[in-house]
């Protein structure tokens, strides 16, 4: 390798370990560790999801039925089935709620 | 300077084995800063890469013969824009090529995910560092493009056949297809290993999907304009392995894209889903390797290829790799929920899945066979166009119909009777334009005509989709543009993909017209001589011979006329390249945009009497295949277009989560979510 090359290729490779490095070299942050879900967090999240899930689908069954692709009996049955359903997600997320608060009351 | 490109590859290995071993480190134990040092590792990789990438472009684009690289695929006389494109015309340049964009995506996708990356996919960062490893292990070691040598005066040049303006483009738009699927495949392996199988690593990954999706289709139609141009036989697709290598990860990938759809609804088919994208991203590799370990000129050249091995090995790896994982999460992702109907439109997604899938698989056979007949019996096989072609029909046709009759079925369960009402306006369509189109004699070939039926079902469906969809937006002042408008705004993942099918289907006529009602005739013409096919009359003139930079052309002048008009000139021949010391067709094409039809002159030879052997080919609607790539990017762009409020979505989830721990009310519902 001509000097040139040698000394570009020192050049690029401190460059390099200044950016992967950088994260170390600049103030650090309040923590260390990976703020990452555990299992109740994601039964959590999978209950959100739900209802998320549901009013989206609550939603969409409003356009099918306006565009006639549900009929109007059919659109009771489902209406009604996926209120109930919407109803469920609401009352697991009231439900997990509270068993957090149990949880953190020191009474 | 071939050292510092070398140097700069071998830098970014070690960049790229740091972000894998420090990365997993990181996620294992929770380490944050580590993790964000092999994050910035993948992204110094990318800088090495490009710094190596740049010091051969410069090589190339100013002779430096001393790369052998350059000396063999580029010479002084060649254009600029082919010295530049031969960059990915050999395998080492192209697999750099690779390397590049996949430490691209690798530190884009990290970064614009930040947050994701660092609470939920941490195990993404070194995932993405393994991938990267097994590139830069194979362009370090074994096919490296930066081989030295004392310069010679000039270079061997570049094969003809690739100095093509399509040939440019087709290649890099190719590897962004398959480097970029390797971002949902990562994130979803990452979303295993973590156990976090939400829907988080699929939103995050959506437009990645779209993106290498559009990349790839794009790029494949690209490389059938280069084949229908350069190799001049007066077809488009020929189902070579090499055009099969990018289309099983296209269709597998079609499929993925849909059933996730069902996923993100109905929290279904999660584990289907990371099958289809597993697979995807496994006949990347094999696409890869098909196309550059020298298997498909012969098993013995496999054998004799630096690269086939390696390629072979790590996709073992990868696929042993993926279904020891998928089983051992196979608990978690069981689907929450059951299909309520079979005639609902996810069970129409899901018959579309099977039909795309079956169709990807059988492509695979067709291609595998004759390497395994050759491996094991060594007895060479060909698998011709008429197994692709009978396959293509079994399969192709109801996907076609199922693209029309999907929109129509509302979503969870619907009724015959509401299925009914919505397809009686597009079934009566169709079937009146077959009927037609019978009458005009396009019953000649039964499969082209049923083709043409469900095409206008399809289209006509679509059109009553956009008509429905405005009509309910237009009340009050809002105006018909703008109710149209607001509609395709706020719908763009569904009216997008809308455009997507009227591509395909414009495809569809198009291949149609050309594999079913092309005309062609092959004669000996004498100056003064004519031959007339489907109404066009050419009158050979006689040969003419010219100099460029790099080649002398010599072209048969044929006067055309049609139907008694004069239409002016047409030229085909062939070209002598001096440096490659090679000869290539020039077909003579001549397009009329109104009927979507081209004339197709091959005339490639010149015998010393002054005769000319031509072959003129009419191919009807072949035009719609090039204005369906355009429309299918169109389609590809609406859906990919960012979407705030499913960010919101996910945002306003995670507040809510958060109001858990601090007695909030957030997840109360507040969270509109945004109509998908």
């Amino acid at each position: 390798m001509g000097t040139l090359a040698l000394i570009l290729a020192a050049l690029l490779a401190v460059v390099c370990i200044v950016v992967v490095a950088w994260p170390i070299l600049r103030s650090a942050g309040p923590t260390d560790s990976l703020d990452q879900l555990d299992a109740e967090d994601r039964e959590r999240l999978a209950l959100l999801e739900a209802r998320d899930r549901t009013l989206i689908a609550l939603q969409e069954l409003e356009t099918d039925h306006r565009e006639g692709k549900v009929s109007d009996e059919d659109y009771r049955t489902l209406v009604s089935e996926l209120r109930a359903e919407a109803a469920r997600a609401l009352a697991a997320i009231d439900a997990a709620r509270e068993a957090v608060g149990a949880s953190d009351d020191p009474a | 300077m071939p050292g510092l490109g070398r140097a700069a590859l071998a830098l970014a290995l070690a960049l790229l084995v740091y972000a894998a071993i420090v990365g997993a480190y990181a996620a294992w134990k929770g380490r944050r800063r580590l993790l964000e040092t092999a994050q910035s590792a993948l992204v110094a990789a990318f800088g090495a890469t490009a710094v190596a990438t740049a010091v051969l472009f410069l090589a190339m684009a100013f002779n430096d013969f001393s790369f052998r690289y350059a000396w063999e695929h580029t010479s002084i006389d060649l254009p600029v824009i082919y010295r530049i494109s031969a960059l990915w015309g050999g395998q080492e340049g192209s697999l750099l090529l690779w390397m590049l964009v996949l430490t691209l995506v690798a530190a884009v996708a990290v970064v614009f995910n930040r947050k994701l990356v660092m609470n939920v996919l941490p195990w993404a960062v070194p995932l993405f560092g393994v991938v990267g490893i097994f590139f830069a292990i194979v362009l370090v070691c074994v096919s490296t493009p930066f081989g030295a040598q004392a310069a010679p005066p000039d270079g061997l040049g570049l094969n003809p056949s690739l100095q093509n303006p399509y040939m440019a483009a087709h290649p890099p738009l190719l590897y962004l297809g398959y480097v970029g699927i390797t971002v949902p495949f990562v994130f979803a392996m990452a979303a295993l290993i973590s156990r976090q199988v939400d829907e988080r690593w699929i939103v995050a990954t959506r437009r990645w999907t779209l993106f290498a999706w559009t990349s790839l289709g794009f790029g494949i139609l690209l490389g059938a304009k280069w084949a229908y141009e350069e190799v001049g036989w007066g077809g488009w697709y020929a189902w070579d392995p090499v055009e099969n290598a990018a289309l099983m990860p296209w269709l597998v990938a079609t499929a993925y894209l849909h059933s996730v759809m069902i996923q993100e609804k109905k929290n279904m088919l999660r584990l289907w889903n990371v099958v289809l994208i597993s697979l995807t991203f496994v006949l990347c590799l094999f696409g890869t390797f098909l196309t550059r370990s020298g298997v498909l000129n012969s098993i013995h050249s496999f054998a004799e290829s630096s690269i086939g091995g390696w390629f072979l090995g790590f996709i073992a790896v990868v696929s042993i790799g993926c279904t020891l994982l998928i089983i051992s999460r196979l608990p978690l992702l069981r689907a929450r929920a059951k299909l309520e109907s079979m005639l609902s439109r996810e069970a129409a997604f899901l018959y579309n899945n099977l039909f795309l899938v079956a169709l990807a698989l059988t492509v695979l056979w067709g291609v595998a066979w004759p390497l395994i007949s050759e491996a094991i019996r060594g007895v060479a096989v060909t698998v011709g166009a008429p197994y692709y072609d009978f396959f293509a029909i079994i399969f192709g046709l109801p996907i076609v119909l199922l693209m029309g009759i999907a929109p129509l079925i509302a979503w969870r369960r619907s009724s015959w009777r509401s299925l009914l009402r919505q397809v009686v306006l597009p079934a009566a369509i169709a079937v009146v334009a077959g009927t037609l189109l019978a009458i005009a004699g396009a019953g000649s070939s039964v499969p082209a005509l049923v083709g043409y039926t469900f095409s206008a079902f399809v289209l006509s469906a679509i059109v009553l989709e956009f008509a429905r969809g405005t009509r309910a937006r237009h009340r009050g002042d809002t105006s018909w543009w703008s109710a149209f408008a607001g509609l395709v705004a706020r719908n763009r993942r569904r009216y997008g993909g809308y455009v997507v099918h009227a591509s395909v289907v414009l495809l569809l006529i198009g291949a149609a017209g050309v594999g079913a009602f092309s005309s062609s005739q092959l004669v000996q013409l004498s100056p003064g001589d004519d031959v007339t096919v489907e109404g066009y009359t050419l009158t050979y003139v006689g040969a003419e011979q010219s100099h460029t930079q790099n080649a002398t052309e010599v072209r048969a002048r044929f006067a055309v006329s049609r139907d008694g008009s004069d239409e002016g000139a047409i030229l085909a021949g062939r070209n002598r390249y001096f440096a490659e010391d090679q000869t290539s067709n020039e077909i003579g094409l001549r397009t009329d945009w109104l009927r979507g039809e081209d004339l197709f002159v091959i005339a490639d030879r010149f015998d010393p009497d002054g005769t000319v052997f031509v072959q003129v080919i009419v191919n009807p609607l072949v035009n719609l295949i090039w204005l369906a790539g355009i429309i299918f990017v169109l389609g590809s762009v609406i859906t990919l277009w960012p979407d705030a409020r499913e960010q919101r979505r996910i945002v306003e989830r995670f507040e809510a989560l958060a109001a858990f721990k601090t007695g909030g009310t957030l997840g109360e519902g507040s969270a509109t979510p945004a109509p998908r």
